[in-house]
C-alpha cells in the first residue's frame, strides 16, 4: 500500500462532541523526509497526530503509517513509530535512566539492551548527569530532551514530535533543533507539528497549513511564501490616520490591516526600490506623520496572515474549542519561559 | 551532543505473546513499587494507620466490648483489623490509577507495541505488595498486644491469604472507581464513602448479635465478614458469628473464596472496559 517508512492519511475526520477537531485532513510524508503542520492552537494538529499514532480512531477517513493501517494494525504501527506528545509523557516519579530502560522494556528489548540503550541515549541528549536523579529535579527543556529520547529507544523509522518546542526557552529550542536536525540526516521520516512558523521553516521540507481542521495550504517554505506575494510593508504612524489606507493604497498588493490603536499599518507589497521612500513621501503628501516604515521580506508569519486573515500570533479565540488546547494562548513568536504543565 | 545512528530496527526481538505479557506487567507492576516507596504518603495507609488502628481499637474500644462467647479482644479483632486496613487501603488503587490517567504517561504506554491491560494487572499486583507489606504490620503490632493466632502454621498462612485475595478482589473494583473518577482526589473521596461502610458494617470490630436488625442482615452477609471469620476459624480466634445461622457465617471460608472470586468476575473485565473506553480519545 503505501512505503515502509511513510505516513499517508486520507480524509482523516474528529469530532469531539460539537467541536470538529479535523475536518477532512490529507497527507503525504514520503519515507526519509520532514513534514511539519502548521497551526494555531486548536487548529487540529494534535488530534492528527494522535491518530496516525494510534491514540485515537478516526470518525472517519484512514491513515497509513510505515505500511500499516493505523486502526486496524495498530500494533504493527507501534513497532515502528516513536512519539513525543504535547504533554511531557515521561514518569514523573522515575528518574531518566528508569524511564528509559522502562520504555525500551516495554517495546519488548531484552533487559540489558534496553539498559545499554538508556545510556546511549541519556549521554547524547545530555542527560547522564541529571540520569539518576528524579525528574521532579528536571529543567522543562531536559524534560523534553528525555521525552524526545522516550520517543528514540527502539530507533524507529517514523517518528512523531507534536510541538516539541512549545514553552522552551529559545536557548532549548535552538538545541532541541539541532537533535532534530541530526535526527532527520539520519533519514527518519518525521512529522512534527509546530505553531511557531520559523520553527517549521527552519525544519521540515515541506509544510502544510492546518486551520479549524482543515489544510488551508500546502507546500514548501518558498512556495509558501511566494503565495503571499512579496514582502510586507509595516508602517508606524505619529497619530492614527484614517486617510492612511488610501494614500497607501497604490503600493500594496492586498489589504491594508490597521492595528486596533489605529497607529500601526500592515500589507503586502511587491519588493521594489525604493519602496520605503516612495511610501514615507507619498504619505507626507497625504499630510500624515510617519514614525517608521519597514519592508520584511515574506515569512511564514504572512503566509499564515495571507492564509487566514489573521496573524497565528494571535491566536484568536478559538483557541478554546479543541480539547489539544490550554488556558491563555501562547505567543509563539516571543520567547516564552517556562513549561505548560 | 550527537545522536548515533538511528538505523531503522522495526523487528524489534519479541518473545512469545504469554512470556511477553508476563514480563509488561513486571516491568509496569516495578514502575508502581517505585512510585509508592517514592511517595510516603501513599505508604501512610499501609504503615502507620494499621498501627494507629490496632492500638486504637484494643485499647479504646476493646476495653468496652464484652465477646458473647468469651476471648480477649485482642485475640478477636486482629482479623477484623487486618479487613478493615486491607479494605480501606485498597482505595490506594483507584488513587493511583486515576492518578497515572490525569498524566501523559498512559499515553506514552499507549503508543509502545506492549499489552494494554498490563496496566490494570500491575496495578493491581503492586497494590497486592503494599496489601502484604499492611497484613504484616498489623500482625506484628497485634502479636504486641497479645494476638494469638492458634491453629496450624498452614492454616495460619490460609488465613492471610484469604485475606490477600479478598484485598486483590476489592482492587478491581477500586481500579473501576479510579476509571470513572475526575481525578485522584474524587477518587479518594467516593472511595471513602464506600470502602468505609463496608469495613465498619460487619463483624470485623464488634460481634453482629446486638445490632438493629437491617444492619445485622447486611453485617452477616458482608464480604467482609465473610473474610474475617473465616480467619477466626483458621486461626482459633473468637468468632461469635459461628452461632449466627445464615450460609455465609456457617461457611464463612467458603463465602470468602466465592466472594471474592466473584469480586474479580465482575470488576476485572469490567476495569478493562471503562480502561479501553477511558483512553479511547
Amino acid at each position: 500500500m503505501t512505503d515502509q517508512a511513510s505516513i499517508r492519511a486520507e480524509g482523516l475526520t474528529k469530532r469531539y462532541g460539537d467541536t470538529i477537531a479535523l475536518a477532512g485532513i490529507d497527507l503525504e510524508v514520503p519515507a526519509g523526509s520532514i513534514l511539519a503542520v502548521l497551526g494555531p492552537n486548536g487548529a487540529g494538529k494534535t488530534t492528527a497526530v494522535r491518530i496516525l499514532t494510534t491514540l485515537t480512531t478516526p470518525d472517519s477517513g484512514r491513515a497509513w503509517v510505515a505500511g500499516h493501517d493505523v486502526v486496524r494494525e495498530a500494533a504493527a504501527v507501534q513497532r515502528n513509530i516513536g512519539v513525543t506528545a504535547q504533554d511531557a509523557t515521561v514518569d514523573g516519579l522515575l528518574t531518566g535512566r528508569q524511564n528509559l530502560v522502562m520504555v525500551g522494556r516495554l517495546s519488548g528489548l531484552r533487559r540489558a539492551d534496553a539498559r545499554r540503550r538508556a545510556s546511549e541515549l541519556l549521554e547524547q541528549f545530555d542527560l547522564t548527569d541529571a540520569a539518576d536523579r528524579v525528574l521532579t529535579g528536571y529543567s522543562g527543556g531536559m524534560r523534553r530532551r528525555l521525552d524526545l529520547a522516550a520517543g528514540l529507544v527502539t530507533r524507529p523509522p517514523v517518528l512523531f514530535l507534536d510541538e516539541p518546542t512549545t514553552g522552551l526557552d529559545p536557548t532549548s529550542r535552538v538545541r532541541m533543533w539541532a537533535v532534530i536536525r541530526l535526527l532527520v540526516s539520519e533519514g527518519v521520516t518525521l512529522l512534527l507539528t509546530t505553531q511557531y512558523l520559523d520553527e517549521a521553516d527552519e525544519l521540515a521540507d515541506r509544510i502544510v497549513v492546518v486551520d479549524h481542521g482543515r489544510i488551508i495550504a500546502d507546500g514548501t517554505s518558498s512556495e509558501l511564501k511566494s503565495e503571499t506575494g512579496g514582502a510586507r510593508l509595516e508602517i508606524q504612524l505619529s497619530e492614527p490616520a484614517e486617510a492612511a489606507p488610501t494614500a497607501l493604497a497604490p503600493f500594496v498588493s492586498g489589504p491594508v490591516h490597521v492595528s486596533r490603536d489605529g497607529r500601526r499599518l500592515r500589507a503586502p507589497v511587491r519588493s521594489a526600490t525604493g519602496l520605503a521612500t516612495t511610501v514615507v513621501r507619498a504619505l507626507d503628501q497625504a499630510g500624515i506623520a510617519v514614525d517608521d516604515v519597514e519592508v520584511h521580506q515574506p515569512s511564514l508569519d504572512d503566509v499564515f496572515f495571507a492564509l487566514t486573515g489573521h496573524p497565528s500570533t494571535e491566536a484568536d479565540n478559538d483557541a478554546g474549542d479543541a480539547p489539544e488546547t490550554e488556558a491563555g494562548p501562547d505567543r509563539p513568536l516571543a520567547a516564552s519561559t517556562g513549561v505548560r504543565s | 551532543m550527537t545522536v548515533a545512528t538511528l538505523a531503522p530496527e522495526a523487528a524489534l526481538p519479541r518473545a512469545p505473546g504469554v512470556v511477553r505479557k508476563g514480563l509488561d506487567v513486571v516491568v509496569l507492576t516495578g514502575r508502581n513499587i517505585v512510585h509508592i516507596v517514592r511517595e510516603p504518603l501513599q505508604l501512610s495507609d499501609v504503615t502507620v494507620q494499621p498501627v494507629l488502628f490496632t492500638l486504637l481499637f484494643v485499647y479504646v474500644f476493646g476495653a468496652g466490648v464484652v465477646l458473647p462467647r468469651g476471648g480477649t479482644y485482642a485475640d478477636f479483632a486482629i482479623a477484623g483489623l487486618l479487613a478493615l486496613n486491607l479494605t480501606t487501603s485498597s482505595m490506594g488503587t483507584a488513587v493511583g490509577l486515576s492518578t497515572d490517567l490525569n498524566t501523559g504517561v498512559i499515553d506514552r504506554f499507549r503508543t509502545l507495541p506492549m499489552w494494554r491491560p498490563a496496566v490494570l494487572v500491575a496495578r493491581s499486583l503492586a497494590d497486592l505488595s503494599t496489601a502484604v507489606v499492611c497484613a504484616a504490620i498489623v500482625a506484628v503490632t497485634g502479636l504486641v498486644v497479645g494476638w494469638r493466632p492458634g491453629g496450624s502454621f498452614l492454616a495460619t498462612l490460609a488465613g492471610f491469604g484469604i485475606f490477600l485475595l479478598f484485598s486483590y478482589a476489592l482492587s478491581w473494583g477500586c481500579a473501576c472507581l479510579g476509571m470513572i473518577s475526575k481525578g485522584p482526589e474524587s477518587a479518594q473521596g467516593v472511595g471513602l464513602v464506600i470502602l468505609f461502610p463496608l469495613a465498619i458494617v460487619s463483624n470485623a470490630l464488634v460481634p453482629t448479635q446486638r445490632m438493629p436488625p437491617v444492619l445485622r442482615t447486611v453485617a452477616n452477609w458482608n464480604p467482609v465478614s465473610a473474610v474475617a471469620s473465616a480467619a477466626r476459624n483458621l486461626w482459633h480466634n473468637p468468632n461469635p458469628s459461628a452461632s449466627i445461622q445464615t450460609w455465609p457465617m456457617q461457611h464463612p471460608i467458603l463465602a470468602s473464596l466465592a466472594w471474592s472470586f466473584l469480586l474479580i468476575a465482575i470488576f476485572a473485565p469490567l476495569a478493562t472496559l471503562l480502561y479501553r473506553r477511558r483512553t479511547a480519545n
